[in-house]
């Protein structure tokens, strides 16, 4: 069969499924098979990810059933379930349990919210609006153990503005103290952690944003439609897949919440913001109890997995309808 | 007319139009609802910029209090920092970034962050796009395995692999060098799946038609794919640098001594032996800071453009 007329012809699935590599041969350029190239392709990220991730997972997995430490008499040996057990009855893990719980649902609609309304604020064609733009995103730039820093300072109840302020409106009543406070210190990190991402979510929905069909507003204004209106009926629906992977991407940042608390607070005063990443480095490294730590390793990748399958099923359910 | 242009959302164009075609009429300004003049316009104008610049000292005056605290000595960033006096440089001298320099070798971290980076960033581009790109369009087998691999392992933080990760890393002597703090975050789900998403929305006529004219996969990823997909490389170079740049765990763990080690280390030398060195803090930060915000500056278009064509779904 000539070549070209093979070519000619439409192939049957050409629109549907992954493009097939395999069986197209032009004068005798050699083409290899498409599942050859598609282990090529995808290789390098496969071994790097096998060698970085999933081996020190399953390491992890494996530690989290033995009473592996990193400097013991005792021979290493399998202990069962016994990890779990004890980091389940540990108050200190259990607080961070419950704070991370907090943390994500206080963090991921307010800030979601607030981004959404920065965004559509952003979204006008106004003067000066790129540098606003700049400004709302510029502590997105900032690396997170320099914001903490200067929060620290900020927040410091002798010598931090904050407090400063509320000092000179109060009279001298009002010092909170915040991340001295064992009852303030999480609102504290909260709000630190709103600042600092509340303008990257606010780029991803302004992107939306202007992605957004503009006739879909002209129409709603000849109909008569109020300013509530046309964003609830046009713009929360048009931004609904950046809602969506917003919402989730925070979701998983919450969760792994670390760097910010590991600088201001360390997980205290009285574990009030310990959260379970900052348990895991505590145990697993500050006390060197590695099986433990690897413990909690895997209660947190379990309690994402979950969250995240949950969040997928809601979400999933809410496009059905 | 005017009325119903009133809350167009393309003011300009349509201000445009009607002075092209002569219809701009003034006497039909109700003050209120058109956009560009009378008394209303003034006061709306206003009340927009003044929440404009409320919320721009909102995010903007930790920043601005790092830069003017780097120029004061440090017992004046103490007595100052409760008041308005905080925002005012007293006392400026650039002995703070001298100190940065001499005592936390700010240039040695710089030069060790800036290396680390690029590798982390250009190299990571190539292998996460190559994967986004099989996974995408190529058929074989594992490859729906291969997916799910990818989505599961986004969810794990770094901090709950590390543990298992440094003993692998003691183990084959990789202890203070530059490739353990690179090679382990070359390949990353989250961008390999970011990749994904936008080549699937990729027509597959180009495909199609460079395929036609006799082009191996190579060529047709690299002069068809990349230079359509340049929004997403700009969005995944962006948040890896992000990312990379501000590395603050594994550090500490792999890293003795400057030699190799980060900027995201150095404002501990500062922090361990009391007092605390407020000024040279901030004048550290103020240069791990300003470098990142300027490539931001220039980058921005760029980048809000990546982020829309990277079509990111749920």
């Amino acid at each position: 069969m000539p070549t070209d007329a093979l070519l000619a012809r439409p192939r049957p699935n050409a629109r549907d499924g992954p493009t097939r590599w395999f069986g197209y041969r032009r004068r005798h350029t050699y083409q290899p098979a498409e599942r050859t190239v598609g282990w090529l392709f995808s290789g390098p990220a496969v071994v790097l990810l096998t060698l970085f991730i999933v081996v020190p997972f399953l390491l992890a997995l494996g530690l989290s059933f033995t009473n592996q430490r990193l400097i013991s008499p005792l021979p290493v040996r399998l202990v069962g379930m016994e990890n779990y057990r004890r980091i389940f009855a540990d108050p200190v893990f259990q607080r961070s349990l419950v704070n991370n719980a907090v943390f994500t649902v206080v963090v991921v609609p307010v800030q979601t919210a607030f981004a959404l309304f920065l965004a559509v604020l952003v979204n006008q064609k106004i003067r000066f609006i790129s540098f606003f733009r700049t400004a709302y995103f510029a502590p997105v730039v900032m690396i997170m153990a320099v914001a903490a820093t200067i929060w620290k300072l900020l927040y410091d109840p002798d010598i931090g503005i904050i407090d400063g302020v509320l000092r000179a409106v109060s009279g001298g009543q009002l010092s909170p103290g915040w991340l001295r406070s064992s009852a303030l210190a999480l609102s504290a990190v909260i709000f630190m952690s709103i600042w600092q991402g509340a303008g990257f979510q606010m780029v991803v929905l302004l992107a939306g944003l202007q992605d957004i069909d503009q006739e879909l507003y002209e129409a709603a204004e000849i109909d008569g439609a109020s300013r509530w209106q046309k964003f609830r009926y046009i713009t929360v629906p048009g931004l609904r897949n950046q809602l969506v992977f917003v919402a989730t991407v925070t979701t998983i940042l919450s969760f792994r919440l670390f760097d910010q608390v590991y600088v201001m607070t360390r997980g205290g005063p009285l574990d009030a913001t310990q959260t379970m990443m900052t348990r895991l480095v505590d145990v697993g490294f500050n006390q060197q109890a590695i099986a433990r730590g690897s413990a909690i390793a895997v209660v947190f990748f379990l309690i994402v997995c979950l969250v995240t399958l949950v969040q997928r099923l809601l979400l999933r359910e809410r496009e059905a309808d | 007319m005017a009325t119903l242009q009133a809350h167009n959302p393309a003011p300009d164009a349509l201000r445009q139009r009607d002075a092209a075609s002569g219809n701009a009429d003034p006497a039909a300004d109700d003050g209120w609802s058109t956009p560009h003049s009378g008394r209303g316009f003034f006061w709306r104008s206003l009340r927009r910029y003044a929440l404009l610049a409320l919320l721009a000292v909102f995010f903007a005056f930790p920043l601005l209090f790092m830069v003017i605290g780097a120029f004061k000595p440090d017992d004046r960033v103490l007595a100052d920092g409760a008041s308005w006096k905080a925002f005012v440089p007293f006392g400026a001298s650039l002995d703070n970034f001298a100190d940065a320099f001499s005592r936390a070798e700010f240039g040695r971290l710089f030069l060790n962050s800036v290396l680390i980076t690029t590798c982390i960033v250009l190299g990571g581009l190539v292998v996460n796009s190559l994967a986004g790109y099989a996974l995408a369009r190529m058929r074989f087998r594992g490859r729906k395995f291969l997916l799910g691999m990818v989505v599961t392992l986004a969810i794990i933080p770094f901090q709950a692999i590390a543990i298992p990760l440094l003993f692998m890393m003691a183990r084959i002597e990789w202890l203070d060098t530059y490739r353990v703090q690179i090679i382990p975050f070359l390949a990353n789900p989250f961008f390999i799946y970011l990749f994904y998403s936008f080549f699937l929305g990729i027509p597959r006529e180009l495909e199609e038609a460079a395929r036609v004219d006799g082009a191996g996969p190579v060529t047709i990823f690299t002069r068809v794919i990349v230079p359509i997909a340049r929004p997403v490389y700009a969005t995944v170079a962006i948040l890896s640098f992000l990312f990379s740049w501000g590395e603050l765990l594994w550090p500490v763990l792999v890293t003795r001594g400057s030699t190799v080690r980060p900027l995201s280390q150095g404002i501990a030398v500062f922090q361990t032996q009391p007092p605390i060195q407020w000024g040279d803090i901030m004048a550290f930060a103020t240069m791990t800071t300003l470098p990142i915000l300027i490539l931001f500056l220039v980058f921005q278009r760029a980048f809000v453009q990546g982020v829309s064509r990277t079509g990111l779904k749920g």
